[in-house]
């Protein structure tokens, strides 16, 4: 490999051999070319920060059932991989903290906070994000969709509609990626148990009644989630 | 979020190997607080070692109680079934803790490394001990002495009232922790220099004058799992949390019980307290008070008398003088069922 070490599922961005090769052939050119201030920053290693800045490493990621290969900076979180690269802007950026659950995603069924995790630690995972959350180029009967509005939803999705469960749409996404964990893991037993494990998913407008109303309706209803 | 190299191990000796190599390496776990900290500047790791791939997220049964491995998830423990069945103070406390998507990413190991959530810590804009332990001078390599510390004297409802120091008055926010320490648990670590063991109670450490550590890991070292002795405190444990919401808010304060009784007599006490001190705050003179004693109401007003000496209040947080005695005595009527 020219840029990567490889030890089965170990990974590093950038070996001890490429760095100090680095040094060496950067001071060396800079010795030639260069005036003694930067020769001064590549002895203090700048050149190789300047470097890590942009480095960019392999990542390989089920989404939404289609295996993904990318290549992304080691810092860059699975809520700004879903959005900006590969342009699945279904999940919302809310507080960009773990503070509001906006950023609900399930990573290998468990939902988690998108924007306090980085893609690189989703490395031969399954994500699944609200529009993988069923398919939807289907209607109803399982046949092909004559149009998006014939199109099946989730039973949480269809829930919310019925039951009213938003009113700017913003958490939505989030709420319902979370609700449909919460009955999977068996946490929606009651209005306050709902209350309890939907308490990461914040919702400004304060639809919480209707949420909770819809969440017990899919419970009590049976379909499987 | 500043940018950083990038590694990820399959070994613990890699990962040892790998954050001893250079300064500036963190451990990547869960990431609830870390990438937190990272994305507010707080933290600037120069490199990130991911052990999310590491083979330690097992509970197991052990000859003398359970083995909690460091990288099981806050809600596989929650929810597993010898965990409720023997120890289920600490399912109770982990299920009070964050939201249902942070307990399904937060490790054990990570929960123990989690930082204050003090304000002044991560607002870099303003002076904190803790973040910056030495003021950076006009000149980037002098120092002007400490930072100081922006609580004392500021916003400090949420802080401690037990343990602090002039350096500082940040709280540990943990409640898995409370549990932990009540439970006796020790923590097994692996380093450069080989294993030990810790106990529970001195794995967290007070302020003093080095308020940048929180724990007593020394350099490289990893936590690899914590264990559980075999207790008799099931059928009379409680975690009390008191908080601003009912839920998805760290502790004002909170409190952990364990007892073993023999009928309505405590014969063995257990207490800790959180959202007090800068680590799990132990109780034992209460512990000693209690021991021996009837579950009345009375002892345990006693006990609470006894467990605030000492206690002090900054301003803000004056009220958790009264609300800590209060909570103490709560969660012992719950413990016991005598509410």
């Amino acid at each position: 490999m020219d840029q990567h070490e490889y030890f089965g599922d170990e990974i590093d961005s950038s070996d001890s051999s490429r760095r100090s090769f680095l040094k060496q052939s950067s001071a060396l050119a800079a010795l030639v070319l260069t005036p003694p201030a930067a020769v001064a920053a590549v002895n203090q290693g700048l050149h190789e920060k300047v470097a890590a800045a942009f480095e960019q490493l392999p990542l390989q990621v089920n989404i939404n059932g289609t295996v993904r290969q990318v290549s992304i900076e080691p810092r860059v979180t699975l809520l700004d991989l879903l959005r900006e690269q590969l342009h699945l802007t279904g999940t919302k950026k809310g507080c960009d903290h773990g503070q509001c659950g906006a950023c609900t995603v399930h990573v290998d069924r468990a939902r988690v906070n998108a924007c306090l995790t980085l893609a690189m630690t989703t490395e031969g995972c399954t994500v699944t994000t609200i529009e993988g959350l069923t398919d939807g180029d289907r209607d109803r009967s399982g046949e092909p969709a004559a149009s998006p509005a014939t199109a099946r939803l989730h039973p949480m999705q269809e829930a919310f509609i019925k039951h009213d469960g938003f009113q700017c749409g913003y958490c939505t996404p989030g709420q319902i990626m979370s609700a449909v964990a919460c009955i999977r893991e068996g946490h929606a037993n009651s209005p306050d148990e709902i209350r309890e494990y939907m308490s990461g998913n914040i919702c400004r407008c304060g639809a919480y009644a209707n949420i909770v109303d819809a969440i017990m309706d899919v419970k009590k209803g049976g379909a499987r989630v | 979020m500043n940018p950083f190299q990038f590694t990820r191990v399959t070994t613990p000796k890699a990962a040892i190997t790998a954050i001893t190599k250079e300064s500036g390496t963190y451990f990547l776990a869960g990431g609830t607080n870390l990438i937190d900290l990272m994305k507010r500047e707080v933290v600037i790791p120069e490199r990130l070692v991911d052990i999310n791939k590491l083979p330690l997220a097992t509970i197991d049964k052990t000859a003398t109680g359970l083995r909690i491995g460091a990288m099981a998830k806050n809600s596989a423990v929650a929810d597993n079934e010898l965990v409720k069945k023997h120890f289920p103070l600490l399912s109770q406390a982990l299920n009070a803790g964050a939201s249902a998507q942070l307990r399904n990413m937060a490790t054990v190991g990570g929960n123990m490394m989690q930082r204050t959530r003090c304000a002044y810590f991560y607002d870099t804009s303003m002076p904190c001990n803790k973040r910056s332990p030495v003021q950076a001078g006009p000149d980037k390599g002098q120092a002007n002495g400490p930072t100081g510390c922006g609580a004392l004297g500021g916003m400090n409802r949420m802080h401690a009232i037990f343990g602090a120091s002039t350096n500082c008055i940040a709280v540990h926010p943990s409640d898995m922790c409370i549990a932990l320490v009540v439970l006796d648990a020790t923590v097994n670590v692996s380093g450069p220099k080989g294993d030990r063991t810790i106990p529970f109670s001195e794995f967290h450490r007070l302020p003093g004058d080095v308020p940048q550590k929180d724990n007593t890991l020394q350099p490289g070292e990893l936590i690899m799992s914590v264990d559980l002795p075999t207790n008799r405190f099931a059928d009379h444990s409680h975690y009390l949390k008191v908080r601003d919401r009912a839920s998805y808010a760290f502790a004002l304060v909170s409190v952990g019980v364990g007892l073993e009784m023999n009928g309505k007599t405590i014969r063995d006490a257990r207490l800790a307290m959180g959202g007090v001190a800068h680590k799990p705050w132990r109780l034992t003179a209460a512990e000693e008070f209690l021991n021996g004693k009837p579950a009345t109401e009375a002892n345990f007003k006693q006990a609470a008398t006894l467990a605030m000496q000492g206690a002090k209040g900054y301003g803000e947080n004056d009220f958790k003088l009264t609300l800590a005695p209060n909570s103490i005595i709560d969660a012992l009527k719950t413990a016991t069922k005598t509410a």
